[in-house]
């Protein structure tokens, strides 16, 4: 599914724009947790997150991760799209819960990792 | 070649900023994706226990030809029981450690998965040391 038409579902926006905005996402996780994010080996992935800190771009980093979506209007800081424009990613923040927003894009066929 | 960083214990802020230079690093010197990504993933792990669990510690980086060993010292509680500790889901981890988005006992076992050789020795009450070995040739 093309990363914009998963931000028109869940009404989100773009915060960030610095990688691929044509993206392809094969499959997203959702997580509050990096650990959990750091097991998996998937590409094309889209990063469902509620955390919104340094953490969450550097567990992006290391995983090659290049899409974030931020739920829960948790705005992702100035230090965190500093970093996000150097990685090439693209960060984007909806308003929905964890639940509603995972709801709605499953709903809509967008693949699980697992 | 070899570097070392310092690692500051509590500082979530900064963390994983030493992973991040190696795995520049590495990024420059060719050696394939698939090895780099094992790599940063195992030692930003092993860098976040150190914020996390430890008061401070050292990351000692060697790069050679055919391997890249990092070592990770640090000064804190130690760990009581390796065996457990390596086990999914096991966790010590307060709740301000969650709050950062760490805690969920799966740093170790997946340090494990993503290296040829993982080797911890700890004493407690004193610090621990976490040694990965991943070979690029
Ligand atoms: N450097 C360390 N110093 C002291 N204790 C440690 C250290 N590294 C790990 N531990 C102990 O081992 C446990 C398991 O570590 P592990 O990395 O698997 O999980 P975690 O750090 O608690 O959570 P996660 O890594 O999933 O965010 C920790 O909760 C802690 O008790
Ligand atoms: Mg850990």
């Amino acid at each position: 599914m093309n990363i914009q038409e998963i931000i028109n579902l869940v009404d989100g926006e773009s915060i960030c724009l610095s990688g691929d905005s044509d993206f392809e996402v094969k499959r997203a996780f959702a997580s509050d947790l990096m650990s959990d994010v750091l097991t998996l080996n998937t590409e094309g992935l889209l990063l469902i997150t509620g955390l919104a800190n340094m953490q969450t771009i550097r567990t992006a980093e290391m995983a090659e991760i290049k899409n974030i979506l931020f739920v829960r209007n948790k705005k992702p800081g100035k230090e965190m799209i500093e970093l996000a424009r150097e990685e090439g990613m693209n960060l984007f923040l909806c308003k929905k819960s964890m639940f509603s927003t995972c709801g709605i894009l499953h709903q809509a066929g967008l693949n699980p990792v697992y | 070649m070899e570097f070392e960083y310092p690692i500051e214990g509590g500082d979530f802020t900064r963390a994983g900023m030493a992973s991040s230079q190696v795995k520049k690093v590495l990024k420059q010197l060719n050696i394939a994706p698939a090895i780099i990504k094992r790599i940063a993933v195992a030692m930003y792990e092993a860098e976040v226990n150190v914020v996390a669990h430890a008061f401070k510690g050292t990351m000692l980086v060697n790069i050679m030809p055919d391997k890249v060993f990092i070592k990770f010292i640090d000064e804190g509680p130690g760990i009581h029981d390796i065996d457990l500790a390596m086990q999914e889901g096991f966790s010590t981890a307060t709740e301000s450690v969650r709050q950062m988005g760490f805690g969920a006992g799966m740093g170790l076992p997946n340090i494990k998965k993503n290296v040829d050789e993982l080797q911890i020795s700890s004493v407690v009450n004193k610090g621990t040391t976490v040694e990965l070995t991943t070979y690029i040739s």
